[in-house]
């Protein structure tokens, strides 16, 4: 069943890719993600996958479809800023497991594109809980460089990949010490002596020494060091928020995103004054180890009043699976506000940190993660306030195509509604 | 995160003998024993020195109330004072004179919540591998051991459960490596010098048991016995014939040699100690609980019962309750089948839901957990009213526990533990403001000094900080 079930599933995405038509959205309180306050009343016009106009006044093209969201709310499509979604099905089972390729020697050059996986059932678990685009990025192991992420989008067909190889990923926090050797001076050396090998191969081959890594690591890194590739820096504990800023100075092309930073709101000033991008763990408030000592949930909240450009990741939390909670994340931020001395996000700040400022974050800002003219045509229509638990997406729209809301969770829901067998086994009831 | 790996352990040499038996009786116990008659067990020798902090008789008005018990009072009055709940009840409830009176107007109260599925102590952070004291991972079965010597006072994780979720009390488990895992302890959360100050006076103890792939993957790959599912069960019930040879032993009144592990399971065999089972998969509960039958003792719990919406049926007749999370899934082969709507499905069916942690972030917000899982019901088309979630937090728990005639409700004569929420709680937009534990203030968000800060985070970045 389970096995027929993914097979019509997948027959129907590959044989029907519907075509993108002109669709209008009216009647919502509209957000168009950047930030700005939401418009009641607002109207959404789509073409051809993406947004042609968005706002107050809005006027609707003769052929639209229109859908009147009166009563709900319309976003841009949530966007998780950091996460490992398509690389697994079930994490502890080995072959469903993607996340990482460190057991091959290569390290920079592994590419997550060919690994992503549209079929696979946490993307529809998640479609239908508003997410439309995701951060994927690979996960280290055995090196400081996981190597190549890219950016996906969560439609129901065979084509996920948004952009390949939109980032190189490196630890450079504890995770990143365990890696290199067992220090973060072995670290550092590693990152400076990695980049100078992959300079020296540009240079020419006969310089190049091989043990260190490998040609194609070597290839990979060249988009980093050109700054046509951004370098996304796992840290989390103040002084390696610090010494990394150092390193960027080292390497003013490298076109750096610091990803974790829990301590960021130690050192947020210096992170503003880099102007270096941050996609943060929204809610981590415990030492789960020495380099979280300082973790709050005000983290992001205090970064964002010090001026950092900061938004959500869900970084090695659950980041296969549940992306799902990015919009209870988002809000716990905004419940800060009416705690006495913490830092929160306002709404409008809190719905930017998931759509429009992760696509900023890695320079893609101008396609994705907000309802402006030129956007992809990620759209969810929401029962409710999208940030509240209650409420859930009753349309989703990905690159202009309206979705399919189902998943593998609600035919075993409808199956055991009545737990109770009938006539036949539940086995025959599908 | 670091939940679901709570059963990873250590590849490390298996150089302990585990159940070394001791003969030596408590010495109050066997003064006044008659010399021919083996010494009465003493069933209680690491006693709770909790005792209640002092608190003023204090009454909230005009504040929406969750009894926790399915009732909801609008515009009602809670007193509580002496550290018990005095009444509960409408706009016209009386308060007495010279007592502390909150207006609660926009905000709610709850009893304190609960969670049955704890590692705070036994998994403390920092998680660092010295801190690995949860899973006795050296036998496939360990009910000599208990929690308690394993809890350390001073994890951070007992303040944010208290300032951010609410919680006033909370079981401490073993881990799932093991089928029995040991005795857990039953905590208040409120911070002591030893885990004795911190244990519920009068809570049962509970053995945790655990189904399914973790006893057989961490045995297995070490070649012995079990390495399969049928493997477990048959460890399970060669071991609790034993149990039952030891009790009749035990029982007989003549000279027996003790054994810790086997108290232990003599105890759930005579009712003393509740069962809280790890369970995942539908089929694995219904053969539980034949040999739950066929041993003479009753399941209080399944934990991380993720299939419980199958057999919802079954568990109602058997008056088992399910722990469940809200929408946790995928992780591993046994949780693939798990659905957000398993806690409507049961409550829906009339049988017993318990939204649990195993989680020291989600133990910081289960009543958003709740919330999301009350809202995936709904959306099923069930009714299920808010304060009957809010039951999910606290009464159940607590009867599952065996501590429902003391806490886990607003009924006068209780334990005064309770939270004021800044709004309803089944809202993402919701904090505690003040939580009391056995009517004394021990959080209060706009005042720096009434949270606690563990010893661990004294002269640390963020001491005292919101978290």
């Amino acid at each position: 069943m389970r096995h027929l079930l993914f097979a019509a599933a997948a027959l129907a995405a590959l044989a029907s890719p519907a075509s993108a038509e002109t669709i209008a959205i009216t009647g919502g309180k509209l957000v168009i993600g950047d930030g700005s306050a939401p418009i009641e009343g607002g109207t959404v016009v789509i073409r051809d996958g993406n947004v042609v106009a968005a706002g107050a006044g809005v006027a609707i093209p003769a052929n639209a479809r229109t859908i009147d969201a009166s009563g709900k709310w319309v976003t841009p499509g949530v966007f998780a800023g950091f996460s490992r979604l398509g690389l697994s099905e079930v994490d502890a089972v080995n072959g469903t497991n993607d996340k990482s390729g460190g057991k091959s020697g290569f390290s920079a050059a592994i590419d997550v594109a060919p690994a992503i996986d549209p079929f696979r059932s946490p993307i529809a678990v998640n479609r239908s809980a508003g997410v439309t685009r995701a951060v994927v990025a690979p996960e280290a192991a055995g090196n400081i460089f996981a190597g190549q992420g890219a950016v996906m989008d969560l439609g129901s067909d065979s084509d996920a990949v948004t952009k390949a190889r939109v980032f190189q990923f490196v630890e450079l926090g504890e995770n990143g010490a365990a890696a290199a050797g067992g220090s973060r001076s072995s670290s550092h050396l590693l990152f400076r002596a990695m980049l100078r090998e992959a300079q020296d191969y540009a240079t020419g081959r006969n310089a190049f020494d091989d043990e260190l890594l490998r040609a194609e690591d070597a290839k990979a890194l060249q988009a980093v060091l050109r700054g046509e590739q951004r370098l996304l820096v796992r840290v989390e504990a103040a002084n390696d928020i610090l010494r990394v800023l150092e390193l960027k100075r080292d390497y003013p092309a490298i076109k750096m995103v610091l990803v974790g930073v829990s301590e960021g709101w130690r050192v947020a000033d210096r992170i503003a004054a880099a102007g270096v991008p941050v996609i943060a763990s929204a809610l981590n408030d415990l030492p789960a180890t020495f380099e979280l000592l300082g973790a709050t949930q005000s983290n992001i909240g205090r970064m964002k009043d010090a001026g950092v450009k900061v938004s959500i990741g869900m970084i090695d939390d659950r980041d296969s699976h549940q992306l799902r909670y990015t919009t209870q994340y988002a809000g716990n931020l905004v419940s800060l506000q009416k705690v006495p001395r913490a830092t929160g996000l306002s709404w409008d700040e809190a719905f930017a940190a998931i759509s429009s400022g992760p696509a900023e974050a890695i320079g893609m800002g101008d396609r994705i993660g907000s309802l402006k003219a030129g956007r992809v045509g990620d759209v969810v229509v929401w029962d409710g306030d999208p940030l509240e638990l209650s409420s859930a997406p009753v349309a989703v729209f990905v690159d202009g195509v309206e979705q399919p809301l189902g998943n593998r969770q609600n035919r075993l829901r409808d199956r055991y509604r009545t737990p109770q067998e009938g006539s036949l086994p539940k086995a025959y009831e599908h | 995160m670091t939940g679901r790996f709570r059963w990873s352990i250590l590849a490390a040499p298996l150089a302990l003998i585990a159940c070394s038996n001791t003969s030596e009786a408590p010495k109050s116990a066997s003064a006044d024993a008659p010399a021919e008659k083996p010494a009465k067990l003493n069933k209680d020798p690491y006693p709770s020195t909790y005792k209640p902090y002092p608190g003023v008789a204090t009454a909230i008005r005009n504040v929406t109330i969750f009894d926790g018990e399915g009732g909801r009072i609008d515009n009602g009055v809670v007193f509580f004072a002496g550290d018990k709940i005095q009444s509960v009840g409408g706009p016209d409830t009386p308060i007495p004179a010279d007592v502390a009176v909150f207006d609660g107007n926009g905000k709610f109260v709850t009893p304190g919540i609960i969670d049955i599925h704890s590692h705070l102590g036994d998994y403390p952070t920092p998680s660092v591998d010295a801190h690995d004291d949860g899973n006795e991972a050296t036998s496939p079965t360990t009910p000599e051991v208990w929690a308690e010597h394993s809890v350390w006072p001073q994890d951070p994780g007992f303040s944010r459960a208290l300032a951010n979720g609410g919680i006033t009390t909370l079981q401490i488990l073993p881990g799932s490596a093991n089928l029995m895992g040991g005795r857990s302890v039953v905590l208040k959360n409120v911070y002591a010098r030893t885990v004795q100050g911190m244990k519920f006076p009068g809570a049962p103890y509970g053995l945790k048991m655990a189904c399914g792939e973790n006893p057989k993957r961490v045995y297995g790959a070490r070649g012995r016995m079990p390495s399969t599912r049928m493997g477990n069960l048959a460890v399970n019930r060669q071991t609790w014939i034993k149990a039952q040879e030891y009790r009749k032993k035990r029982d007989s009144g003549k000279d027996y040699t003790r054994d810790i592990g086997m108290e232990t399971l003599a105890g759930v065999l005579d009712g003393d100690i509740t069962i809280q089972n790890h369970c995942y998969r539908a089929d694995e509960m219904a053969i539980v609980l034949d040999m739950a039958k066929e041993f003479g003792y009753k399941v209080s719990t399944f934990h991380h019962a993720v299939e419980s919406y199958k057999i919802a049926d079954l568990l109602r007749e058997n008056g088992v309750c399910s722990a469940v999370w809200a929408d946790w899934w995928g992780f591993k082969m046994e949780a693939y089948d798990a659905i957000p709507e398993n806690a409507g499905i049961l409550q829906n069916a009339g049988a017993c839901v318990i939204i649990h942690s195993d989680d020291e972030n989600q133990i910081q917000r289960l009543n958003q957990e709740a919330a999301k899982a009350l809202s995936d019901a709904r959306r099923m088309g069930f009714q299920i009213s808010d304060a009957d979630a809010i039951r999910w937090l606290t009464y159940n728990p607590a009867k599952a526990m065996g501590i429902d005639k003391m806490t886990g409700s607003l009924k006068p004569g209780k334990m005064a533990d309770l939270v004021l929420w800044n709004g309803n709680p089944l809202s993402v937009y919701s904090r505690p403001e003040k939580v009391w534990v056995d009517g004394a203030l021990l959080f209060d968000a706009a005042d720096a000094k009434r949270r606690p800060v563990s010893d661990f985070e004294l002269g640390q970045p963020g001491e005292g900080d919101v978290k």
